[in-house]
């Protein structure tokens, strides 16, 4: 009679050696560790100890080669795996910076604008982030956070463009024209963000994810149409 | 029975024998689950439980037995004194460590709570904004309110980006803060803001419905306060605005008006929730539309006569302005004088 009490007792308790809390924890899908920059430590390990310039350069190769892979999206995994915010942080101050010196009555307008373009970007970057876990996503924290930054380039390169055209003039003309260039960058931010990040959803919902993604878009562009040079 | 007292007697451990546990049921054959300790499903666990506690007492033992032996003989002990020392602060940044873990781990677990009002579809999200605008007649029973976040949430997102769009537009400079501060601050303050002042409401008159609920009723009832918003900072016909508020807004409001008027008993808590949000939702499209656009000059004149929208912004006739607010201020002055 205690024996088979004892059996029939021991048995729920027979699973719990294999399992594990972190299935619990809806982490990173696929645990895709960097393993460019470890697997090289590991090998020379004397990285410590070479050049500055060299360090600086394979950082900024590496990041070069993502805003290749921005530029012509296509469905690789390369800006997932390797993610680095060096990228997004280099793309952010260049727009802020291209942003400063707007159209506005006070000084004090051109400090919350560089500020502000800031926490738009990176917030809105967290928060988009956030509903695509909530909605069930794969993707990383950090992932989503490294292909939302990379994509605001052709948004950057659009700021750029429509700088020079307003030094030419600011008519109707030069509006036609950086409507145009904005919609495009615009057009194309987003449907390479959803080359990377829509791979990550179940199938059914990518329009939920989508949206957010349009919206934060959007929003930069916008910010980017209706720069206007002070006088 | 003279057995088992016997068996009880034998109690030398202080954490109760082991034998109680097996020999409570006397001489029934049936063993009384009530009586089994929290693991004895398995003796297994049990030994293991029993080894390790005979371990710490060991352990806890030798302890006592060194430290005297270090507090009778010379204070030169160093070794087991660190030894000691060092036991302590290891367990205690094991235990820092672990609570820290914890709370980490807690903060990111909490994200997960918020995961089952996010579980939508498309289609889902798509037929709620339709419905936003469909009051229901049915007012008897209390009406079903869907409890997600998704929707409300992208709404206000939505309100954020037109309200950039309109305060754009309109030139409006704000002097202390940011636009986008602005926009953010005044759509979520109004989602949390008048959710919780109604959900207090509801609580004061009993009504039955949840946070949850109120936040996600009141967030889908901004869908009609975007699409107004939208088609009013672009076309800038004040008729074209009124009717849009009573349609649209009235619309959105009647059908959270209607949600709230199925859960709530007794004429005056009905009067008093319904006619606070109406009051409170007409009355933000307002604010909204008068506070963030550019009043085109021509066609306003002739509209609206002499009045100024409240809560001006942008600084219109300063020189006039502050020239009769010192007249003002000077004449009596003089008279005194």
């Amino acid at each position: 009679m205690a024996t088979a009490a004892e059996e029939e007792a021991s048995r729920p308790f027979a699973g719990l050696s294999d399992v594990s809390i972190s299935e619990d924890i809806a982490v990173e899908g696929d645990i895709s560790v960097p393993v460019g920059p470890s697997a090289r430590r590991d090998d020379e390990f004397s990285t410590l100890d070479e050049p500055v310039k060299e360090t600086v350069l394979r950082d900024l190769r590496a990041v070069g080669k993502k805003f290749v892979h921005v530029l012509y999206p296509k469905r690789s995994s390369a800006l997932l795996r390797d993610w680095d915010l060096w990228g997004p942080l280099l793309l952010c101050v260049t727009l802020a910076l291209l942003l400063q010196g707007g159209a506005a009555d006070s000084d004090y307008q051109g400090g919350p604008q560089f500020a502000e373009v800031f926490v738009i970007v990176w917030f809105g970057s967290i928060i988009i982030t956030l509903n695509s876990k909530l909605l069930g996503g794969t993707i990383s924290f950090f992932q989503s956070l490294c292909v939302l930054g990379y994509c605001i380039l052709p948004l950057t390169a659009a700021m750029a463009v429509c700088r020079i055209v307003l030094v030419a003039g600011s008519g109707a003309v030069s509006f036609a024209v950086r409507l145009v260039v904005v919609t495009a960058s615009f057009g194309w931010s987003t449907f390479a963000s959803t080359a990377f990040l829509a791979d990550s959803q179940p199938t059914n919902r990518k329009a939920l994810v989508v949206y957010p993604v349009f919206l934060f878009y959007f929003v930069i562009g916008w910010m980017v149409l209706t720069f206007s040079p002070s006088q | 029975m003279s057995a088992d007292s016997g068996n009880r007697n034998t109690n030398t451990e202080p954490w109760g024998s082991f034998d109680d546990n097996l020999i409570q049921g006397g001489g029934s054959a049936v063993i009384d689950m009530e009586n089994m300790d929290d693991t004895s499903g398995s003796s297994f666990e049990d030994m293991g439980e029993l080894h390790q506690r005979m371990k710490e007492e060991e352990e806890v033992t030798e302890e006592a037995a060194a430290t005297e032996d270090q507090e009778d003989g010379e204070f030169l002990g160093m070794k087991g004194l660190k030894g000691q020392l060092g036991r302590q602060v290891a367990d205690e940044v094991w235990q820092a460590g672990k609570r820290q873990a914890s709370r980490a781990f807690n903060l990111y677990a909490n994200i997960d709570i918020l995961r089952p009002y996010f579980d939508v579809e498309p289609v889902q999200v798509r037929s709620r904004l339709l419905e936003s605008m469909i009051p229901v007649r049915m007012i008897n029973f209390p009406q079903k309110i869907a409890g997600e976040l998704y929707g409300p949430l992208m709404l206000v997102f939505t309100l954020v980006a037109i309200l950039l769009h309109g305060m754009k537009t309109s030139d409006t400079v704000i002097r202390e803060g940011t636009l986008m501060g602005t926009a953010i601050g005044t759509c979520f303050g109004y989602w949390f803001g008048v959710s919780s002042f109604i959900y207090f409401l509801a609580y004061l008159v009993n009504a039955q419905i949840t946070m949850l609920q109120m936040l996600s009723l009141l967030g889908y009832g901004l869908f009609g306060h975007c699409v107004v918003l939208l088609v009013s900072y672009n076309v800038h016909f004040h008729f074209l605005f009124y009717f849009l508020w009573l349609l649209c807004g009235g619309l959105s409001t009647l059908r959270m008006v209607a949600a709230l008027l199925s859960r709530t008993v007794g004429q005056t808590p009905r009067l008093l929730l319904c006619g606070t949000l109406s009051v409170l939702h007409m009355l933000f499209l307002l604010y909204l539309h008068f506070n963030y656009h550019k009043i085109v000059e021509g066609l306003l004149d002739s509209l609206e006569g002499p009045n100024m929208a409240p809560m001006q912004r942008v600084a219109r006739d300063v020189p006039e302005l502050s020239l009769n607010a010192t007249m003002r201020s000077l004449v009596p002055q003089l008279r005194a004088h």
